[in-house]
């Protein structure tokens, strides 16, 4: 009887998850018209644009499209990765429109897919690798740099020695974050250490909250996260510690706990490649913008930050735009002990992408 | 020891009480015979109508009825469709959802970035002043005492009014319950309209005291375990209890266990509330003729007086 109604839940939602894609471009797919040489850019997020994060910021930098350039955009929110993509994209491709950016690592092979078959169309894919076709390009921004900063922040600024640190789900990408958080915060503070809690969603006020609550109850005075929500930031301002923000500036949240945030910046990128499809310059490329480009930024310090403070995370943020401090100067060595690179070299662009292990100062086993 | 136990324990009472509440609306419904697969979507109407309430006029209890007459709105828009007109109770109850989650974040467009203290804590004078117990039982917002105070109403309703028993025959045989007099359509649809109320506190306890903000699709779920429960319960309003905490109770203890480092891979760990909910619950009620006695022979089957 039970296992018969989850048969026909499952053959439900199924099909009214495709249906909903038809009808997603259709009533969702939010056109607003403007007078910039008739040109029309598309845009597809992988989750609300009222997520106050990920697809929020996204949705900034098509707005700034709007404000700056006068072009037409249409956007198609909460698009699941797979199949479902592939559909969307095609739709846009279809009606009209000659740049499409495609912001979820999820959208790897629909958007690669889709651009074989319209070769007129520019594609941009956001933090992804493959570019099979030279109407592709790809864009990401180098987080681990806005982390170096606030890391050196929570090492100046944590009393208990103990750093909480919420993450989403064990890849590059968010090991990067946590290494080079730990890396920073041990250069001003070689004592205190960094606890991970993995709480394997991108999304969850909820559970974000209570594994913000699990991590001050264990001793950790400063908070960072790798999620979305700002659940974790309400509950530092609740219990009297400090908290940073991520993807946007989230300081409304908890005026006293709240740090920085590390916004993330896609405007500046959106212009550039919108403007050089208008003057016919546009070329297939591989983007990994940070600080230095604007494209990694960050909102203003709370008022708990001391000037001494400011003026050391502005010296690392300085030293990384100018290219004189890498979050991953050596010499540092991973959890084990043993040395990852020596003095005087940092970790290229290739073994960051990879990276699978946790440096020196992170506590805790590295979910494999 | 105590000094960690103590808000472990507290996070864990917070973290349980919106699946409380939605699982044991639900169980109204479903004891009448009607299964309401929409809670998420009820839940998140709640979350955000309770939400806009408390920030417009700053009143809790405002906030708190606004979060549940939107539970019972969006239940009302199911009962006039299964009830009414016949609909399949499966694929309606899917389509509430799918409607709650749109909806919601059309009416919450304007609330991104608006932030809200949440709702004040109610410590009870001398109770709370006894150590351990006092700070655990007694330092909580009003919904938590609500919880409690629901469950053991539902449980006496059930066990021990007519009403109760009423609903109880309803939801086993609409036939004869119907042959016997009873308003069928009239208790299902009043057992429908508490499921929707009891859905939409639950997302009211996620906007204004949970994490107190309002966030697209925030809910996350929580609707589809509460429907889980109510199921690996039996429809014992009892299990339906202790199944939340044991779920929210996990769920925080192995946040806890990650963050003192213990050796297991955090994938295992995120498994854990799941899978160790649906072992106790199967095995303390395995016993098939209890199940019988308690499941709503007549869920999901539509019912016209005429027929």
């Amino acid at each position: 009887m039970i296992g018969k109604k989850l048969n026909l839940l499952a053959a439900v939602t199924h099909k009214v998850s495709t249906m909903l894609v038809a009808l997603l471009i259709m009533v969702t797919g939010t056109s607003v018209h403007a007078d910039g040489h008739g040109m029309k850019v598309g845009f597809i997020y992988v989750g609300p644009t009222g997520d106050h994060g990920w697809t929020y910021r996204h949705d900034i930098g098509r707005q700034s499209l709007e404000s700056e350039l006068g072009v037409e955009t249409t956007y198609v929110e909460s698009v699941p990765e797979g199949a479902d993509a592939g559909r969307v994209i095609r739709q846009l491709a279809t009606s009209g429109h000659k740049l499409i950016f495609t912001t979820s690592f999820g959208y790897m092979n629909p958007t690669n897919n889709v651009a074989k078959e319209f070769p007129d169309v520019r594609f941009e894919h956001a933090t992804g690798y493959k570019r099979e076709s030279d109407n592709v390009s790809t864009y990401s921004a180098r987080f681990y740099e806005g982390r170096s900063v606030i890391g050196t922040i929570a090492g100046h600024m944590t009393r208990t020695g103990v750093v909480g640190y919420i993450a989403s789900f064990p890849i590059p990408e968010v090991i990067r974050g946590i290494n080079s958080f730990t890396l920073a915060m041990r250069k001003v503070n070689p004592d205190a250490v960094v606890r991970v809690v993995w709480v394997n969603t991108w999304y969850d006020p909820g559970k974000e909250g209570d594994a913000a609550k699990a991590l001050i109850d264990q001793g950790a005075d400063i908070i960072a996260q790798h999620t979305d929500s700002p659940a974790a930031l309400q509950v530092a301002e609740d219990r009297g510690v400090f908290a940073f923000g991520q993807a946007s500036d989230m300081s409304t949240f908890a005026p006293n706990a709240h740090l920085t945030s590390i916004v993330n910046n896609w405007d500046p990128y959106y212009i550039e490649r919108t403007k050089a499809v208008m003057e016919g310059t546009w070329e297939s490329v591989d983007t990994w913008n940070g600080i230095s480009e604007g494209m990694v930024s960050f909102a203003p310090y709370g008022d708990a930050v001391p000037a001494d403070v400011r003026a050391a995370a502005d010296a690392v943020k300085d030293g990384i735009a100018s290219g004189s401090i890498h979050p991953f100067d050596g010499p540092f060595n991973n959890q084990a002990g043993e040395q990852v690179i020596g003095s005087g070299e940092h970790l290229d662009d290739g073994d960051l992408l990879g990276m699978n292990y946790y440096v020196e100062g992170v506590e805790g086993d590295l979910p494999g | 020891m105590v000094d960690i136990l103590i808000p472990a324990i507290i996070t864990i009472i917070t973290a349980s009480t919106p699946l409380v509440y939605a699982a044991l609306g639900e169980m109204i419904t479903e004891k009448s015979g009607v299964l309401n697969l929409g809670v998420e979507g009820m839940m998140l109407m709640g979350a955000v109508i309770g939400f806009i309430a408390v920030t417009q006029t700053s009143s809790v209890m405002l906030g708190i009825l606004a979060a549940m007459l939107a539970g019972a709105g969006m239940s009302l828009i199911f009962a006039m469709l299964v009830l009414g007109l016949q609909a399949t109770q499966v694929a309606t109850g899917l389509a509430l959802t799918i409607f709650g989650i749109g909806l919601s974040a059309l009416v919450g467009q304007g609330l991104v970035g608006v932030a809200y203290e949440g709702i004040p804590k109610l410590p009870i004078p001398l109770l709370s002043d006894i150590p351990f117990i006092g700070p655990i039982l007694f330092k909580h917002d009003i919904l938590v005492y609500g919880s409690f105070v629901i469950t053991v109403l539902v449980s006496w309703f059930l066990r021990k009014t007519r009403a109760g028993l009423i609903l109880r025959a309803v939801g086993d045989s609409h036939d004869a319950a119907h042959a016997i007099g009873y308003p069928v359509i009239k208790i299902r649809c009043l057992a429908i309209l508490f499921g929707g109320a009891m859905a939409g506190i639950a997302g009211g306890y996620l906007s204004l005291s949970y994490s107190p903000l309002w966030i697209e699709n925030m809910s996350a779920g929580r609707g589809w375990i509460a429907l889980a429960l109510v199921v690996f319960a039996t429809w014992r309003p009892g299990r339906v209890f202790f199944g939340a905490y044991l779920f929210g109770g996990i769920t925080i203890l192995q946040l806890h266990a990650q963050a003192m480092g213990a050796g297991v891979p955090s994938q295992v760990m995120s498994m854990l509330p799941y899978l160790a909910t649906i072992m106790v619950l199967v095995l303390i009620s395995r016993d098939q003729k209890k199940i019988k006695m308690n499941s709503p022979a007549c869920i999901g089957q539509p019912f016209h007086p005429s027929s």
